[in-house]
């Protein structure tokens, strides 16, 4: 997996791409995370719009930078859901403890 | 499914080798005329079990084997998913859907196996280790649109 981290106004976005499974790309994702974090960053956005596959160790890494950012006082948010992830998020009832949005603008004018 | 698309694989205990097992899948399951979706879902159910397999029943000895072994039986798909590990108790995984569990990082794999595959069950792996069976109903004929009434 693939990540881009870019600003827009006060909120640090994070762009992923590919598969968010056990191994490397939870691991990007991790690593991700923490360094907007460590920077300083209070929102946190993260598009999944190119994300094709997430995993039960993807979905716990997303809960864990959830749990890392709210801990330091960050809102962290996801934007662009693709329909299977929308629907793995929601048998696992995850769907009730993120914010999600359908489009970037909205989602950055919501921190 | 004609035998020569069934298939057995054996993999080192690696994380990257869960993409291997997932090229051959995809292609047996595309034989097999299963509509995205289901590939898809049959793909993350297989992607746990094997993830599991490396993970929690090899504990990434690299060495240790995961075998994988894909078929037709009685019009279902039947995958089974072995490992070389120390055997695991199902009984004693907490359930994700609890409120107290729903922001623990794992703890998710299981649950998602059974909501993709119409049945899993665990067992004993010949060497003491375990062995996961998944199953999906292949779906039947599709009808004769001459049979279908006119506006249905």
């Amino acid at each position: 997996m693939n990540v881009n981290v870019r600003q827009s106004g006060d909120v640090k976005i994070l762009d992923l791409k590919g598969k968010i499974t056990i191994g490397s790309g939870e691991v990007a994702l991790r690593n991700a995370v923490q360094e907007v974090l460590a920077s300083g960053a209070t929102k946190v956005l993260i598009n999944m719009h190119d994300v094709s596959t997430i995993d039960s160790s993807g979905i716990g890494e997303l809960v864990s930078a959830y749990t890392t950012a709210t801990n330091r006082g960050a809102k962290l948010k996801l934007v662009n859901l693709p329909a299977k992830v929308t629907d793995i998020l929601q048998i696992t009832q995850l769907i009730t403890v993120f914010e999600v949005f359908d489009n970037e603008d909205e989602a950055v004018a919501s921190f | 499914m004609p035998d020569e698309n069934r298939f057995h694989l054996s993999i080192g205990s690696r994380f990257e080798n869960i993409e291997l097992v997932q090229v051959v899948l995809r292609d047996a399951l595309l034989r097999l005329g299963m509509d995205e979706d289901t590939r898809h879902w049959v793909d993350i159910a297989v992607r746990e079990a094997v993830a599991n397999a490396i993970k929690h029943g090899n504990e990434q000895n690299p060495a240790k084997k995961v075998l994988v072994d894909l078929g037709i039986e009685d019009q279902e798909l039947v995958i089974r998913v072995a490992d070389e590990g120390a055997g695991f108790d199902p009984g004693g995984v907490h359930d994700p859907l609890a409120p107290e569990n729903l922001l623990r990082p794992n703890g998710r794999g299981i649950f998602y196996m059974k909501s993709f595959m119409d049945n899993i069950h665990y067992g004993s792996a010949p060497g003491g280790g375990t062995l996961v069976t998944l199953r999906k109903r292949l779906a039947g004929p599709k009808p004769d649109p001459s049979h279908e009434e006119e506006g249905h």
